[in-house]
């Protein structure tokens, strides 16, 4: 579980990223924070392993304050998937995966074989294990971001656009992924995106933030596609846009969903 | 300041033989480097050959090179010729690889574009690519003109006069008025003629706000 | 070319490197002296300019020390302090020290800068300690561009140690000046000859170390054409 009480970022440069947040996520649930380019997002998810300390306030993981938490040790026990993966260009594949569990000493053998077996896991062939980054496409980077996040098993797991730089097709493809293998192993997981529809695909629970991220709703995708709880939260999700505003129209004896503008996206199942 | 006034017409004569043996190698390397540079960027085959040449003679230490020159190129050994050509050599040295990297810096769609709108590739090379690679080449061009306008007073210690002489003369005098000149006047004219390459460049790149 | 035989026949007399030249201890002494002012120029200059890179203070003095270095007459420097030093090897050294820092403070602080930024982030962010960031992100990340500084000042420093010779009497450049004063064309090509190829080896091994290190931090190698053309791929994603 992971508590953020009353915290509030103030940069040096006087900037406020975060006025007043508030919010706990649940053990073994997903949380996403949605919101436009600056609302602050990156701000929060970095307060909980410490690379951003709150002005003031207090982030606690199962209770404990993460103050008190030795920086180096709490990130190593968080996984953290980054925009673009992150990965040590000058690394293989199969030793990025192994980063952590390499600096907290585990042997080499034992390491590369867990890397191997993570990489299958996040569906990615272990042939590449002995690649180098930049001899990966986008979508691998990616998955090999999220393997090494899972190198450690940790119980959380923080990501960052962890799918802003691939493309649509990969990004669906990943999504998916990333759902069967959080069925698997039900971490504890915030990620960030500005995509509401990444939001709704991935997250048991969305918080929609607004500049200097205040809590503009929060809810499950369902609760916040039926009731948008102002006009912001409304245009954020695109409620009433053709997108959004499905209806039923009868073909062959077949019912067929249809957008606002008429076009098909789908066939409705009874 | 004593001995300033006293010399006043040497140092002005020294300075005079200076600039004469510096422009002359600044202007020859560019006009070799730029179209060799061109010729490194564009061909996969000569780039390395070309760089690893050009890299290699600018290992070579000054005085070693103003001794071998001239019998290769049956010149004297004090001559101004000698050390126009062993600067020219060191001018290229540098201005080769800063030329292929400017040429490097042009972006390919923007010379895809430019074939693509009828540019010949000689009006390609003129009209698109030297302008666009002036910044990069400029910075080059810069490093090799104080280095060259450093390097001049080497040759003193061969006989070839220039504000280098101040330091021969002086320390076999023991007169530091003397060396401290010299140092003085070499680090003037090389912002100044640095300076004036900073302001041709504006003026030929009207579009590139060039940082002095 | 009459003066070339001469000059390979001075360099192979085997009485050049026993008579009154005594070739061997000039090469050992231009190298080891060489070796004295490069590693001083590493000792002071690396960890300034790590540490100025890594913090990103002091920018401003690297570029203005370096580009001031490059305008500064070598002959100029040297004989200033053989005149304030007097004879002996503190004066060259010394000079040689002031022409080799700028070099290796601008490669450490260009190698630690040029590190990526999001890359140094996300080592930090998944639990590396500062001191393992240096240590296995951003030192082997920076390392060609590191060595790329400490070749330049090699490369000055040999160089600059033939001058040496007229104001201390050491090195390569000490037959090469007594050849001059006696108007021996032979022997002041000779040893030009040795002093180039003494350069060219110290700066072909510079270049094998550089690969190396290169290899290590950018094992997978594009020519610069395929880099750039994989860099704007990114950015149009
Ligand atoms: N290190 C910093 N110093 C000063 N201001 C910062 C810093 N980091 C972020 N900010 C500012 O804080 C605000 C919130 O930034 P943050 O990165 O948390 O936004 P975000 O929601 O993640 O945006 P994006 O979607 O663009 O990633 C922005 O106005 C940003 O400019
Ligand atoms: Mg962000």
């Amino acid at each position: 579980m992971i508590e953020f009480d009353a915290v509030r970022k103030q940069y040096p440069d006087g900037t406020v990223a975060v006025e007043r947040f508030d919010l706990v996520v649940p053990s073994h649930r997903v949380v996403a924070l949605v919101g436009s380019s600056g609302s602050g997002k990156t701000t929060l998810l970095r307060m909980v392993n410490r690379m951003v300390e709150p002005s003031s306030g207090s982030v606690r993981i199962d209770d404990v304050d993460v103050r008190s938490m030795d920086p180096v040790r709490l990130r190593r026990s968080i996984g953290y998937v980054l925009q673009a993966g992150g990965l040590l260009p000058h690394r293989t594949v199969a030793d990025n995966v192994a980063t952590v569990p390499l600096l907290e000493g585990r042997s080499r053998r034992q390491a590369r074989a867990d890397a191997l077996g993570l990489l299958e896991r996040v569906g990615l062939d272990p042939a590449i294990a002995d690649r180098y980054p930049a001899q990966l496409s986008g979508g691998q980077q990616q998955r090999v971001g999220v393997a090494r996040a899972l190198a450690a098993d940790p119980n959380i797991l923080l990501m960052d656009e962890p799918f802003g730089a691939v493309d649509p097709i990969v990004r669906d493809q990943l999504q998916t992924e990333l759902r069967a293998l959080q069925a698997d192993i039900g971490k504890t997981i915030v990620f960030v995106t500005h995509d509401i529809d990444e939001a709704f695909a991935l997250a048991d629970e969305v918080v929609v933030l607004r500049a200097g991220a205040e809590i503009a709703q929060r809810g499950t995708p369902a609760e916040i596609l039926a009731a948008p709880a102002d006009d912001f939260v409304a245009s954020f999700v695109g409620a009433g846009t053709a997108r959004r505003s499905l209806r039923i129209r009868e073909i062959d004896g077949r019912a067929l969903v249809v957008d606002g503008d008429g076009r098909p996206t789908g066939v409705l199942e009874r | 300041m004593n001995w300033l006034s006293q010399n006043l017409h040497i140092v002005g004569q020294l300075l005079a033989d200076h600039l004469a043996l510096s422009i002359p190698p600044i202007l020859l390397s560019l006009a070799i480097s730029v179209p060799l540079g061109r010729l490194a960027a564009g061909s996969g085959r000569l780039r390395a050959p070309l760089l690893t040449a050009t890299g290699l003679l600018y290992a070579i230490p000054s005085l070693a090179l103003f001794v071998i020159l001239p019998p290769i190129l049956g010149l004297p050994l004090r001559s101004g010729a000698t050390m126009v050509a062993a600067l020219t050599v060191y001018g290229c040295a540098l201005l080769v690889r800063g030329a292929a990297d400017a040429f490097d810096s042009v972006p390919e769609d923007v010379r895809l574009a430019a074939a693509a709108t009828g540019h010949s590739r000689w009006a390609l090379f003129w009209r698109v690519e030297l302008p666009l690679a002036g910044p990069v080449l400029l910075s080059a061009l810069r490093v090799v003109v104080v280095s060259t306008v450093s390097l001049v007073t080497v040759g003193a210690v061969i006989g070839i006069s220039s504000l280098g002489t101040l330091f021969t003369d002086g320390f076999q005098r023991g007169i530091d008025a003397s060396i401290v000149t010299g140092i003085v006047l070499t680090v003037a004219v090389a912002f100044l003629l640095d300076a004036l390459c900073v302001l041709a460049a504006r003026a030929l790149m009207p579009w590139q706000r060039v940082r002095a | 070319m009459n003066l070339f035989l001469e000059a390979i026949q001075w360099i192979l007399d085997p009485a050049s490197w026993t008579g009154e030249h005594q070739l061997g201890a000039r090469v050992l002494e231009h190298l080891a002296f060489s070796a004295a002012v490069l590693l001083a120029a590493a000792l002071l200059g690396i960890p300034a300019g790590i540490a100025i890179g890594h913090s990103g203070r002091g920018r401003g003095l690297v570029i203005a020390l370096t580009s001031g270095a490059r305008a500064l007459p070598t002959l100029g420097l040297l004989t200033i302090l053989g005149l304030g030093l007097g004879i002996g090897l503190e004066a060259p050294f010394l000079a040689l020290l002031v022409l080799a820092l700028p070099p290796v403070l601008a490669g450490a602080y260009a190698g630690v800068e040029s590190v990526d930024r999001a890359t140094v982030g996300a080592a930090r962010a998944i639990g590396f300690t500062e001191w393992q960031v240096l240590a296995c992100v951003e030192l082997p990340l920076a390392a060609p561009v590191i060595i790329g500084g400490l070749r330049s000042a090699a490369l000055q420093v040999i160089s600059t140690a033939t001058l040496a010779a007229y104001i201390a009497d050491t090195g390569l450049g000490r037959p090469l000046f007594r050849a001059l004063k006696t108007q021996e064309y032979g022997v002041m090509l000779g040893a030009s000859i040795l002093v180039a190829l003494l350069a060219l080896v110290v700066e072909l091994c510079f270049h094998a170390i550089q690969s190396a290190a290169a290899r290590r931090a950018e094992p997978h190698r594009t020519t610069p054409r395929r880099a750039h053309a994989r860099a704007r791929e990114r950015t149009h994603r």
